[in-house]
């Protein structure tokens, strides 16, 4: 059985039909988004975190049929159209978070969202909210110390905050 | 164009203090920098290609049918219903596969001849990923079939389906109609060396693969000299690796009929071989592409699914087929590290110097032999190199039985040999009541020794002064002090561990690489090597010697990444922790060929005498004063295009370096153990290397955090298991399988002592894979300290050390 819907991926508008049994991870990386990456499929290592209007999900346990009238966003999405990289992936660039790579995109989108929730988190938070991330290689150092980094210098939506930066402006829907 | 550099003192200045003394002072500009990771930038944008990212028009889904018993022979198996399902291309049983007399054949038959006569034999092969030996006495064991008519293990491949998507494969597979009679499934080591147990492989009698490792000295004579003997007894569990990439290939017919498999590997040119072995076919009939790999950690040093996915894209007339494993057929149908049973006896003088060491140990390779007894014997030659005693025994069996196949991980054995022997020497320690550093200090090994039956020579050792930085930084002596008197429900405790290991498999293996480099027309190069590098950074460790030896900006130094083995220069791969030092000195070679040609090509565009000049920051310089005489760019375009002159310069080496450097380390660690529950905290763990020269110390510092990851996993809570009676896997994923999260892991600290390993490129010893090998020792030591409960089996999860305390009267 298919179902169309329309969404948009990195702002560009989609608008066909999917088989209702496929996954948002199978549909993206159809699409060329194959920087998504697939670990285990059923949501245990978060490796296929993309963000869902602004929040992040495993697109392996997300049907592509829910993600009608949705905003998503994968890590091909992250670095501004000019190539120049977020502060979250410089973060990860500098502080040595990246070895294999396949953990990467996920953690990435997870410490953007982080970033633009404008909120302040504590090292033991930061280390709760980024432990649906499993990475082998890393033993987590550098990528704590790189959420952390990123954090630092993290735009806010909130006018009290100290972080407060103005947002950019949303992309229109289709 | 010609630049005096007169006025630029600080180029200067480095130029002369690299020309100076040289030697051991020699400073280095880009080794030993942390330079970013030449992939990062491609890894966090998503733009880095894994296998499963590329397509091919039209590709078909391989798919595995797996054996539901640990243990059974076939009887029948039908595949009628499965084939008749629309949309399924092709089926294959052991029936399908090869025969020996067919050796010769071309591609193509499979599939082409369904006679069932079983009495032909079929192509046996060997998995693991060592060189080719032309002594067939030192070659793998070849005991395994791409199918199998006896299933081994729960998860043996039986049967396979092409399919034009994932979910006819997957029904497919339910319609194989296959009858087994099952035999009794022997799930332990001492189920397998019963008297009378069924064989696993015919004609393995015993179900005993191999045994046998060495002698030194004469160790019952060392042992009546000794004023004490110790025994202890140790065990350890079967991890796995857990690479976030499960392994995933494709493959497809090239136009000329020969076959080219994609896959996520470790070992290309292994996997050619094997594949070519498996089919019969002449090995170039084969072409093995790497691209970027999602981990490995020596799970991918094996070839698990590349021989089925060439098997499959003939059965289909060559069109493109992929095999993606799941995550639960990955950690089943791979491999795994063996589980060991140690029996260690010691004896050992009151002043702590111990005479003479016999160690027994029982390998668990599970159902087929892949790296086989190699685990064992490879852990014992890497542990000679630590405590040199006048006699050692290492008597190890490796056995098989009806659980998943070990292989190859990170660190080859040594975490179950170290595990067992530091804390056997912490148990010594705490009967003589002597401190954990006095004992290991009286018996380490100094500079010069030189091991008895490799005939390596320790050529630098900096483990006095990784314990000396590691005990400083974990505060050791305060901190013994302090938790001297303890109670209350949490208990605190300082343990610590060593290790020795090696650079690469030299004499035991060949360790030969390759390297090739291309000198562009901008003055900037190319580096082409065999060595693959899956994460851990060899591709930037490598450009960064290259960028060395050139005098270039790393962004001058173009690092292919992907191997090919159609074009990629000859190397065996990554494994034994081996690429920084082996394949070092092959790209060491091919950039001082490439400079010597660009310094002779500058003497004949100049008429300046070639052992004047040098290479400094893209410039061709006087030797004596570093006055600039020509720019690399300037050679560079004149050896393009000189319509006499120009011959581009390249060069393309290969290395056999039949050598071996041995780096150490230590491990310290200050647990907190609630007694309550039995669970174990790690509030501090510091590992200190002595791996020569650090290339780049960034890198080098996330190699060691996630060793030790893994050792905390192994030491805390990684554990596959299985039911007793049917061998069925229980946790075979990543929810139940207990990999750490960021939430489990402490704060790791990391140290280097930097010696300088004559021996290797830059000084160079290896570090991959060291630091998984002594942070479960150093845990269980220090659980031990804070408790008095000696924990001698793997994983000390909170139960096993619940009981443990009850059995010790502590609850």
């Amino acid at each position: 059985m298919f179902k169309r819907i329309a969404f948009s991926v990195n702002a560009k508008a989609f608008n066909f039909e999917v088989d209702i049994r496929e996954s948002l991870l199978e549909m993206l990386r159809r699409l060329g988004y194959t920087g998504t990456k697939k670990g285990c499929g059923v949501g245990e290592c978060g490796a296929c975190s993309v963000l869902i209007d602004g929040m992040p999900f495993d697109s392996c346990l997300y049907l592509a049929v829910w993600a009608d009238g949705k905003q998503i966003t994968t890590i091909e999405g992250v670095a501004a159209k000019n190539g120049e990289l977020s502060v979250v992936q410089k973060a990860f660039v500098d502080e040595g978070a990246v070895q294999c790579g396949f953990c990467t995109p996920g953690l990435v989108l997870t410490t953007t969202a982080l970033v633009e929730s404008g909120q302040d988190y504590t090292r033991d938070e930061l280390k709760r909210e980024l432990s649906g991330h499993l990475c082998r290689c890393t033993g987590y150092q550098s990528i704590l110390k790189a959420a952390e980094i990123s954090l630092q210098e993290h735009s806010c939506s909130c006018v009290d905050s100290p972080h407060h930066k103005q947002p950019a402006a949303k992309i229109e829907e289709r | 164009m010609t630049n005096f550099m007169g006025n630029n003192s600080s180029l200067r200045d480095r130029f002369m203090n690299k020309s100076g003394d040289g030697g051991k002072e020699m400073a280095y500009t880009v080794v030993g920098k942390s330079v970013r990771k030449v992939d990062a930038v491609a890894k966090v944008t998503g733009k880095a290609m894994y296998t499963d990212d590329f397509f091919e028009r039209d590709m078909l889904v391989g798919k595995i049918l797996h054996s539901p018993y640990a243990h059974a022979l076939i009887t029948t198996i039908d595949v009628s219903r499965a084939k008749a399902l629309p949309g399924v291309e092709a089926v294959l049983t052991y029936k399908d596969l090869p025969r020996i007399s067919y050796a010769t054949s071309l591609p193509g038959m499979i599939g082409a001849d369904l006679d069932d006569n079983e009495d032909l034999e079929r192509i046996k092969i060997g998995t693991a990923g060592h060189p080719y030996s032309l002594d067939p006495a030192h070659r793998d064991v070849e005991d395994r079939h791409i199918l199998t008519k006896k299933a081994r293990f729960v998860g043996d491949a039986i049967a396979a389906v092409v399919a034009t998507d994932d979910l006819i494969a997957e029904k497919a597979l339910k319609l194989i109609d296959v009858k087994y009679e099952v035999l009794e499934a022997l799930t332990s080591t001492k189920a397998a060396l019963r008297e009378g147990a069924p064989l696993i492989h015919e004609g393995c009698e015993g179900n005993i693969l191999a045994s046998g490792g060495f002698t030194i000295g004469d160790v019952e004579e060392a042992f009546k000299e000794s004023d004490h003997i110790f025994e202890g007894e140790y065990e350890t569990s079967i991890v796995q690796h857990c690479h976030l990439e499960n392994q995933t290939s494709y493959a497809y017919q090239d136009p000329d009929g020969r076959i080219v498999i994609v896959t996520s590997t470790q070992i290309p040119q292994i996997v050619r071989r094997i594949v070519a072995q498996a089919l019969g076919i002449p090995w170039g009939r084969v072409r093995v592409i790497k691209p970027f790999v999602g981990g490995g950690f020596g799970n991918k040093q094996d070839v698990c699914i590349e021989p089925l996915n060439a098997a499959m894209t003939l059965a289909v007339g060559g069109r493109p087929v992929k095999i993606e494993l799941a995550r639960e057929e990955c950690m089943i149908d791979t491999r795994t590290r063996h589980a060991f049973q140690f029996k260690i006896k010691t004896g050992i003088n009151q002043d702590g110097k111990i005479n003479g060491i016999h160690i027994s140990a029982i390998s668990n390779t599970g159902a087929y032999a892949s790296h086989g007894h190699s685990i064992a014997s490879s852990a014992g030659g890497k542990f000679r190199f630590l405590y040199p005693t006048k006699a050692l025994k290492f008597d190890p069996i490796t056995v098989y039985t009806n659980l998943p196949v070990a292989g190859a991980m990170r660190a080859y054995g040594c975490p179950q040999l170290f595990y067992a022997f530091e804390s056997h020497l912490e148990d010594i320690a705490k009967r003589l009541d002597m401190d954990p550093i006095e004992i290991r200090s009286k018996n380490l090994v100094e500079v010069g020794y030189v091991d008895p039956i490799s005939k390596t020579k320790v050529m630098s050792c900096g483990i006095r002064e990784c314990i000396e930085k590691g005990k400083a930084l974990i505060k050791w002596d305060k901190k013994k002090a302090l938790y001297r008197e303890q109670s209350g429900e949490k208990l605190r405790g300082l343990g610590m561990a060593c290790f020795s290991y090696s650079s690469g498999t030299y004499p035991v293996a060949l360790e030969l690489a390759g390297a090739r480099i291309v000198l562009n027309q901008d003055g900037s190069i190319q580096l082409q090597i065999g060595a693959t590098d899956t994460g851990q950074g060899s591709d930037t460790a490598l450009g960064q010697m290259v960028a060395e030896v050139l005098s270039l900006p790393m962004d001058m130094v173009h690092v292919l990444s992907t191997q090919d083995t159609d074009i990629s220069p000859f190397d065996t791969g990554c494994y034994a922790s081996r690429q920084t030092y082996v394949s070092g000195m092959a790209v060491e070679k091919a950039a001082l060929e490439v400079k010597g040609k660009i310094l002779s090509f500058a003497a004949s565009m100049t008429d300046i005498p070639v052992d004047r000049l040098d290479l400094l920051e893209q410039k061709i310089v006087y030797k004596h004063s570093g006055e600039s005489v020509l720019t690399l760019e300037q050679v560079a375009m004149q050896s393009y295009y000189d319509r006499v002159l120009a011959k581009p310069i390249t060069s393309d080496v290969s290395n056999n370096a039949r050598i071996n450097a041995i780096p150490f380390g230590v491990t310290f660690a200050e647990v907190e153990v609630d007694i309550k529950t039995g669970k174990i905290k790690v509030l501090e763990i510091y590992n200190v290397h002595d791996s020569g020269t650090i290339v780049n110390p960034k890198m080098a510092e996330g190699q060691v955090q996630g060793g030790v990851s893994m050792g905390i996993g192994y030491a805390l809570s990684e554990q596959l298991l299985f039911d007793e009676v049917t061998g069925k896997p229980l946790n075979n994923n990543l929810l139940d399988y207990k990999l750490p999260t960021m939430m489990d892991m402490p704060d790791i600290g990391v140290a280097f002592v930097e010696t300088h390993e004559s021996t290797g490129p830059f000084g160079v010893k290896s570090l991959g894979e060291p630091p998984t090998i002594t942070p479960a020792p150093a845990i269980r030591n220090a659980v031990l300290d804070a408790t008095g409960v000696a924990f001698n089996r793997l994983p000390m999860n909170p139960q096993r050390v619940f009981e443990g305390l009850k059995e010790a009267g502590l609850i």
